[in-house]
């Protein structure tokens, strides 16, 4: 019988061996290991390896092998009880200058790994991972807010023209700004033009005293409130959109409490790496320059600083003075890209502001045309340190003047930054800039590995619901399909094995909703066999040849079971596109399912049927 | 081996006023249980408490179930943590029989946290507790109306599909059962107020998936059946598709719905909830397929002309003999 070509077969068996090799990987568990990676005063050499071996031998730690793999050393161990044994004995004699993490190492063959067939992920709930708990700055957020205000109020009494004395923040945080004024009149002009344009204020007159009027402004609670809430949020999303960037997949990023946020995530067990992505705070700061190169130099050199302006350095240690009043900061950028300024061909970052860092940019280049302003890039890194055994942490501000340039002409909403070193540079700055800026600095005050003991305990059940469930449908066809059942059977295993192999060439994490996905798309993989098989019984009792029902049973049953895919696939594809965590998970598993199960159930029985009938002479049909 | 009587007849569409009133009823009642009821979001909605447990001696995690399930907190998430003596354990206030959040309405972390540890304690009293704090939810605002969008965008992809397809009555008579097996499925939930969490809503959407598949096969016939017959009479049309393919319909179900069963049973407790939702919503979407779908089509009034082959006006077809 020639209904089945040759290129067909062909086609199957490149499939099936494909999928094999490519679910292979997943056969070879990871091991626990421990990983070391360098702080700034370390180096990861041999001789390094030579001290972790030292070190566990002194400890009678048996590992089984210790690599050194580029930036980290790599100890793996026979089970976690040895693991965190090591990892202790390994923490105390390296000591400060090394970030000791639990990892797994994977046991993957080489000549596997070449040809990239690698293991499925697993997800927080199948293999544990990391788990942090961040606090959340919010005295940062009253002193920006509080700063804005004071700057706003200058600038709306400047333009009013209201005489003002001076416009200050007062001393403690949260008691608001105070504006002092030289009349009584233009106090009253100054109360009104602030309440108009600044609601959230409560104004409060001060005692007069000769030629000081003052007003104290403070910001309302519910407005304050407000801000916090929303200061939460957009952190939440900042940390989404910086763990998305990681390639974590189905991290989990909540609230908890009032000011702190936790950060689960899957798979992931090197926490440096982690924590050097999240808790990174980058922004820019775009300020005014303020006098002469040389007054920079001399105020640097005597440490004396004007009052409106500070001193900042740049990469190379030059000076320069900027106005201490900010125009734009990144959290009013919208979007950032790495480019290449036209002009000098030199790596540059593209910025997009939103309308009311727009307008302010607009306002002051509009009266700025040939001054300087520089971009500050100011980055912000917790260290922690033990003092007396107990925690001490740190924040470190790195400030670094990494733009300083003449105002060209008059922008807005868009606008380049040069003078970047190198594109990886560009590219990295653009990365963090538009992961959008925390709105309020977070430090992590709680860092934890979760333990692998539920999620084998996870895994164990999964995959006995797995075969049970695989079984089961197994049998349940060879008894009522017999022959075609079996044929069924055969293919409802590849596409368990081609299922298994493309999510694992993807990369998609497994979760145990993921495991439901594969048990369901298992489950409704048989539905095209069962209308192939139905279809052929309904040939063969309308009188058919046993050939002639198995090409009418495939060639009817086929625009069925396309029709009912692709409205399956759709609804697959939205669960995928648009959900999240454990819906988007499980959307992505249906998605490759139904996309697998198509092949097997029609190509793969096709081909195993044409074998099996094919050059026969046939009276009867065994389904 | 067949189940089926493959001459058997069986007049569903005789049966229409009285089927498709008992679905409308369901829907209206799942509808009213939603909004009367409500449904018991479990801490992916809701947030909740967060404890650490820490004991002496290493611990099973199913143990801590079982002490907390034995002092009426059904419902908490129990997690091992770092080593083997340390647990997570997550619940509602409501999961608390204790702690009279009804009375009240506001958290008493100290009282919950207190009420844990007491009953803990009575099974080992080596736990301690190291640290409580509140949880908030893992769906936000924004991934709930995701969801919402999903769910909607589903229905019209899967719509705009049918409608080019098949036919316009086609798309109207999948979404209307479509919308009332996920609606119907939600409404047992409500009933029984099993806890409704993320992976139960994934759950829902997969049962519009599946529902819909079990309905396009039926249409398919119902398609190929008009295309053939001579005189086509709708309700025989669709009665004979509903039979012809009856066999498929409920073996498909029972294969699918022994799979869920097996996740039920031996998948643990992380999929109970999804394995449940789907074998609700097989059944309900089997019995829709069957008795829903097709007295649609037919009120809507299909029939051979709108299903035949869109002919294109070809002058060249048309001046050949």
């Amino acid at each position: 019988m020639s209904d089945f070509p040759r290129w067909k077969y062909a086609l199957v068996a490149i499939v099936l061996v494909l999928g094999i090799v490519y679910a292979l990987p997943n056969v070879f568990l990871p091991v626990p290991a421990v990983q070391i990676t360098a702080n700034r005063n370390g180096t990861v050499d041999q001789a390094l390896e030579q001290k972790v071996s030292d070190a566990l031998k002194k400890a009678s730690v048996a590992s089984t092998g210790i690599e050194l793999n580029g930036d980290h050393l790599l100890a793996s161990f026979a089970n976690p009880d040895v693991q965190k044994s090591a990892s202790d004995a390994i923490k105390a004699a390296l000591g400060d200058d090394y970030t000791v993490a639990f990892n797994l190492k994977s046991t993957v063959p080489h000549w596997l790994t070449t040809i990239g067939a690698k293991s499925m992920p697993l997800g927080l709930d199948l293999q544990g991972g990391v788990h942090f708990l961040m606090q959340v700055d919010q005295d940062d957020v009253i002193d920006k807010q509080e700063t804005r205000y004071a700057d706003d109020i200058r600038s709306l009494l400047r333009e009013k023209n209201i005489r003002y004395d001076s416009v200050v923040r007062n001393a403690q945080r949260g008691q608001g700004v105070s504006v002092v004024l030289k009349s009584a009149e233009d106090r009253t002009a100054a109360a009104n033009v602030i309440a108009a344009d600044y609601p959230d204020l409560t104004l409060t007159d001060g005692p007069a005293t000769g030629d000081r009027f003052p007003i104290n402004a403070v910001v309302r609670p519910d407005k304050l409130r407000e801000l916090s809430v929303n200061t939460i949020r957009q952190n939440l999303g900042t940390l989404r959109n910086r763990i998305n960037a990681l390639g974590v997949s189905e991290p989990i990023i909540q609230q908890q409490g009032e000011s702190r946020i936790v950060v689960e995530l899957a798979g992931v067990q090197d926490t440096a790496e982690a924590k050097k992505i999240i808790g990174a705070t980058a922004t820019l700061e775009y300020r005014s320059g303020y006098g002469t190169p040389q007054q920079a130099i001399d105020a640097a050199r005597s440490g004396i600083v004007p009052p409106d302006a500070r001193l900042y350095k740049d990469r190379d240690g030059r000076p320069y003075l900027l106005s201490k009043n900010i125009i734009v900061t990144g959290d009013q950028l919208v979007d950032a890209s790495s480019s290449f300024d036209q002009q000098s061909g030199s790596p540059a970052v593209s910025v997009t502001l939103n309308t009311a860092g727009a307008k302010k940019m607009l306002d002051f280049t509009t009266g700025n045309v040939g001054k300087p302003m520089g971009v500050v890039y100011v980055e912000r890194v917790v260290d922690t340190k033990v003092v007396d055994g107990k925690e001490v942490r740190t924040p470190k501000i790195t400030e670094e003047v990494i733009n300083y340039a003449t105002i060209n002409g008059v922008f807005g909403k868009n606008f380049q930054t040069t003078g970047l070193r190198s594109p990886k540079e560009a590219s990295e700055l653009a990365l963090l800039l538009k992961g959008g800026s925390l709105a309020a600095p977070v430090d992590i005050v709680e860092e934890r590995v979760i333990g692998p003991s539920l999620g084998q305990d996870n895994i164990a059940k999964g995959l006995r619901a797995v075969t049970l469930g695989l079984a089961l449908v197994l049998l349940a066809a060879a008894f009522y399909y017999k022959l075609f059942g079996l044929v069924a059977d055969v293919a409802l295993f590849f596409n368990l094995v081609i299922l298994i192999a493309v999510m694992s060439a993807v990369g998609v994490t497994l979760t145990m909703p993921g495991i439901a996905g594969i048990v369901l798309t298992l489950g409704m993989a048989i539905d095209a066999n069962v209308l192939i098989c139905e279809r052929i019984r309904e040939e063969l009792r309308n009188g058919s040849s046993p050939h002639a029902a198995i090409r009418a049973g495939y060639d009817k049953a086929w625009a069925t079971i396309l029709d009912a895919n692709v409205t399956h696939l759709i609804a697959a594809l939205a669960l995928t596109t648009m959900g999240s965590g454990p819906i988007k998970g499980f959307g992505v598993t249906l998605l490759i399912g139904i996309l697998t199960s198509m092949f097997t159930s029609v190509t793969v029985t096709h081909a195993i049927t044409a074998l099996i009938h094919g050059h026969r002479k046939l009276k009867t049909l065994s389904v | 081996m067949e189940i089926f009587n493959h001459n058997a007849n069986v007049n569903f569409l005789g049966m229409r006023k009285f089927s498709v009133g008992i679905a409308i009823l369901l829907m209206v009642a799942s509808i009213a249980l939603i909004a009367v009821k409500s449904l018991n979001y479990g801490l992916d909605f809701t947030g909740g408490v967060s404890l650490v447990m820490d004991y002496d001696q290493p611990v099973q995690v199913g143990d801590v179930r079982d002490a907390l399930e034995k002092g009426g907190m059904e419902h908490a998430v129990v997690q091992s943590m770092g080593g083997t003596k340390e647990v997570s354990i997550r619940l509602q206030p409501k999961d608390d029989p204790q702690s009279g959040v009804a009375n009240g309405g506001k958290v008493n972390l100290d009282k919950i946290a207190d009420d844990v540890t007491k009953t803990l304690q009575a099974a080992r009293p080596d736990a301690k507790l190291k640290s409580r704090d509140y949880v908030g939810s893992a769906v936000g605002e924004e991934l709930r109306s995701d969801g919402i969008v999903a769910a909607i965008v589903v229905m019209l992809g899967i719509g705009l599909y049918l409608g080019i397809r098949f036919e316009w009555r086609f798309a109207v008579a999948a979404i209307a059962t479509e919308a009332h097996d996920a609606l119907v499925t939600v409404g047992i939930f409500a009933l029984t107020q099993r806890e409704f969490d993320l992976t139960v809503l994934a759950s829902v959407l997969a049962v519009i998936g599946y529902s819909i598949n079990d309905k396009v096969v039926v249409f398919d016939r119902v398609r190929e059946l008009f295309r053939l017959a001579r005189k086509a009479e709708p309700e025989e049309i669709l009665n004979r598709s509903i039979n012809n393919t009856l066999s498929r319909t409920i073996i498909t179900a029972l294969f699918t719905g022994i799979t869920m069963a097996a996740l039920y049973f031996f998948g643990g407790p992380a999929v109970h909830g999804f394995a449940i939702t789907m074998l609700i919503g097989i059944l309900v979407g089997t019995l829709s397929s069957i008795f829903v779908a097709s007295p649609i089509l037919l009120w809507l009034g299909v029939s051979k002309q709108d299903l035949m082959p869109k002919t294109k006006e070809n002058p060249e077809l048309a001046r050949r003999p």
